[in-house]
C-alpha cells in the first residue's frame, strides 16, 4: 500500500493550522495525558506477579480517573449534567455486570466488553466525522485534514470490526451460537475482495469526504467482522480473543493519533502488543500458525481425518473408592483440569480433594496448560476462585520434569493438552502439540462425561487404552464429589 | 504535536507493551486481558471531546454514546479484574 499521502499530508497541512482550546497548549495538559499513560503502563506490569498485581490495578484506576478528569477540565463542560448521567449509567451497567458474573463466563464476558470499545470507537469516529472542529482536526479550507481522514477511517474500521467480530465470538463462548466452523464456499476470496475494499475506500476518503465513503466503510467493517470469526471453531477461540483484544487497543491508538492524545496511544500500542502476545502464545501451544487459525475450520477438517480410524479397543473402568484408594496411597498427585471442570463446576470439589489428600501425606499439584479453558489463564482463574494456593498451580515446563515421579495423574475435563498423538502421530491435526507426559505417571486416572465424546479436535486419545489408564465416567463435579466421600471413610 | 512525534511514542509505546507484557506472568492473562479491556476504554477521552462541543447535535448524541459504553467498560473492567485479583492467594504457613 502506499503511504506517501501521509507524509503529504503532515508537509501540506500542518497541525497548529487550528490552534486547540488555550488549556490544550498549556503544558500541563499532555504532562497529565503522559502520566495517566505511564500508569496503564505500572498496572500492566504489576501483573508480572500475583502479589503485585492488586496494586497495579489501582494504577490503571487512578491513569483512568487522570485522563477522565483532564478532559473534562480542558474541555467546555457545559453538558457535564448529560456526561454525569451516561458515565453513571455505564458504570452502573459494568459494576453489576462486573459483581455477579460467574468465573466460567469470564470469555463470554471479556469477548462482550471487547465488543463495547469496538462500538465505541466506531460511535467516536464518527462523532470526529460529524464535528471535526471539535477535534481540531480541520485545515484551512475547512476540510477534514487528509492524515486525520487516514486515521478516523482506519480507527472506525478496526472498531466496527472489533465490534461484530467479538460479537460472534461472544455467541460461540456463551454457547448462544454453534460452536463448529461455519464454512461458507469461496470465503477467502470474499474476504480479502472486502478488506481491500475497506482499504480502498480509506484511501478514497483522503480525496472525497462525503459522508457516503465513511458508511460504506463503517458498514463494510462491520460485515467483514461477522465474516472473519463465523469460520472460526471453538478451540481456536483463545486465540480469537486475544486477537480481538489486540484489535481493540489498535483502534484506541488510531483514535489518539486524531486527537493527538498521548494517553490513548500509549495505551492501544500496550493493549494491541497485549493481544498479539497472547495470540502468538496461544498459537504455540497448539502448533498452530496464526494464519491456519485465521482461516478457519479447523474443528471441520479434524472431524473427516477422526472418523476414518474409528475402532474399538479396551479400556478399563474405574471407580471413585479406586482412586480414592490409590490417590491416598500416593507420595505425589498431579492434577490436570481443562474445560470440562470449568463446565461441570468442579473447581471447588477439586480442591476439597486436594484438601484432603494433602491432609494425609500427598503432594498435589496442579498442571495448567496454556491452552486450557477458553480464554489464556482461565483455568488459573477458576482455581484460584476455587482458594487453591497460586503457588500449588504449575505451567507446562515447570511441571513436565515430575510426571516420573508422579503416583497419580488426575486428568478432569481435559484431553487434546495429554494426547500423545501430539508426540508421535504426524497425520494428526495436533501434532507438534506441546502436551503433558502423563504417560510417565504410575497411574492415570480419567474424568470424562463418556467414552463417546473427543476432545475439541476431534481426535481419538491413546491414554484411554493405557495400561495404567482408569477411566472414571462421569460428571466431573459428580465424580469428585464421591472421590472425597471415599477419601473420608 | 506532529505526526511524526505521535508516531514515535506510538512505536515505543509498542516495545514498551511487548517487554512489560511477556513480564506477565501466565496465571494472570485473563486478568490482563479484563484490565487491557478496561484500559484501552480510555477512548473514552474522545467520546468526551464529542459529548462536550456545542456545534453538532449528531456528534454529541454519537459522543454521549461512547461515554456509555466505555463507562460499562471501565467500571466493569476494573471491578472485574479486581475482583479476580483478590481470589489469587499463596499457600498458607503452617
Amino acid at each position: 500500500m502506499d503511504f506517501s499521502f501521509l507524509s503529504a499530508a503532515v508537509s501540506v497541512a500542518p497541525r497548529n493550522a487550528f490552534p486547540m482550546p488555550a488549556a490544550e497548549n498549556s503544558g500541563i495538559v499532555p504532562l497529565l495525558y503522559l502520566i495517566s499513560g505511564v500508569l496503564f503502563i505500572m498496572a500492566l506490569r504489576g501483573l508480572s506477579s500475583p502479589g503485585t498485581s492488586r496494586a497495579g490495578n489501582r494504577y490503571g484506576m487512578i491513569g483512568m480517573t487522570i485522563a477522565v478528569a483532564t478532559t473534562l477540565v480542558t474541555h467546555s463542560i457545559a453538558s457535564l449534567p448529560e456526561i454525569a448521567v451516561a458515565i453513571a449509567i455505564g458504570g452502573g451497567i459494568g459494576f453489576i455486570i462486573a459483581r455477579r458474573i460467574q468465573m466460567t463466563a469470564m470469555p463470554q464476558l471479556v469477548a462482550a466488553f471487547h465488543s463495547l470499545v469496538g462500538l465505541a470507537a466506531v460511535l467516536v469516529g464518527l462523532a470526529a466525522y460529524a464535528n471535526p472542529e471539535a477535534f481540531g482536526i480541520l485545515d484551512a479550507q475547512g476540510l477534514i485534514e487528509p492524515q486525520s481522514r487516514v486515521e478516523m477511517g482506519l480507527g472506525i474500521a478496526i472498531g466496527a470490526i472489533t465490534f461484530s467480530g467479538s460479537i460472534i465470538a461472544f455467541l460461540k463462548l456463551a454457547g448462544k451460537m454453534s460452536g463448529a466452523a461455519i464454512l461458507l464456499p469461496g470465503r477467502h476470496v470474499i474476504n480479502l475482495g472486502t478488506l481491500l475494499t475497506i482499504l480502498g475506500l480509506v484511501g478514497w476518503f483522503t480525496q472525497d469526504q462525503s459522508p457516503w465513503v465513511i458508511a460504506t466503510i463503517t458498514a463494510l467493517s462491520f460485515v467483514i467482522g461477522f465474516l472473519l470469526i463465523i469460520p472460526i471453531g471453538g478451540a481456536d477461540m483463545p486465540v480469537v480473543v486475544s486477537m480481538l483484544n489486540s484489535y481493540s487497543g489498535w483502534a484506541a491508538a488510531a483514535m489518539g493519533f486524531t486527537l493527538h492524545n498521548t494517553a490513548m496511544i500509549i495505551t492501544g500500542a500496550l493493549v494491541g502488543s497485549s493481544g498479539a502476545i497472547l495470540s502468538y502464545i496461544m498459537c504455540k501451544a497448539m502448533n498452530r500458525s496464526f494464519l491456519s487459525v485465521i482461516a478457519g475450520g479447523f474443528g471441520a477438517e479434524a472431524a473427516v481425518s477422526g472418523g476414518a480410524a474409528k475402532e474399538q479397543r479396551p479400556w478399563k473402568r474405574g471407580s471413585a473408592e479406586d482412586a480414592a484408594f490409590l490417590m491416598k496411597e500416593a507420595e505425589n498427585v498431579i492434577i490436570i483440569p481443562g474445560y470440562g471442570m470449568a463446565v461441570s463446576q468442579a473447581q471447588h470439589v477439586l480442591r476439597e480433594m486436594g484438601d484432603v489428600l494433602k491432609a494425609n501425606g500427598v503432594n498435589v499439584k496442579y498442571a495448567i496448560h496454556p491452552v486450557a479453558g477458553r480464554m489464556p489463564g482461565h483455568m488459573n482463574v477458576l482455581l484460584a476462585e476455587a482458594n487453591v494456593p497460586y503457588d500449588e498451580v504449575f505451567e507446562l515446563e515447570d511441571i513436565q520434569g515430575d510426571f516420573a515421579q508422579a503416583d497419580v495423574a488426575f486428568v478432569i475435563g481435559a484431553n487434546d493438552v495429554v494426547n500423545p498423538a501430539a508426540k508421535t502421530d504426524k497425520s494428526s491435526p495436533i501434532y507438534g502439540m506441546p502436551v503433558f507426559d502423563v504417560d510417565k505417571a504410575k497411574t492415570i486416572f480419567f474424568v470424562k462425561r463418556s467414552m463417546g465424546g473427543v476432545g475439541y479436535s476431534g481426535v481419538d486419545n491413546d491414554v484411554f487404552y493405557m495400561d495404567q489408564t482408569m477411566m472414571l465416567l462421569a460428571d466431573a463435579k459428580k465424580m469428585v464429589e464421591e472421590i472425597v466421600k471415599a477419601l473420608q471413610h | 504535536m506532529d505526526f511524526i512525534s505521535i508516531l514515535s511514542i506510538f512505536v515505543l509505546a509498542c516495545f514498551v507493551g511487548y517487554y512489560v507484557v511477556w513480564s506477565v506472568t501466565p496465571a494472570l492473562h485473563t486478568p490482563l486481558m479484563a484490565v487491557t479491556n478496561a484500559i484501552s476504554s480510555v477512548i473514552i477521552v474522545g467520546a468526551l471531546v464529542a459529548s462536550a462541543a456545542a456545534g453538532s447535535p449528531l456528534a454529541k448524541v454519537l459522543g454521549l454514546g461512547a461515554v456509555v459504553l466505555a463507562s460499562v467498560n471501565i467500571f466493569g473492567g476494573f471491578a472485574v479484574t479486581q475482583r479476580m485479583l483478590a481470589m489469587y492467594k499463596k499457600k498458607e504457613k503452617k
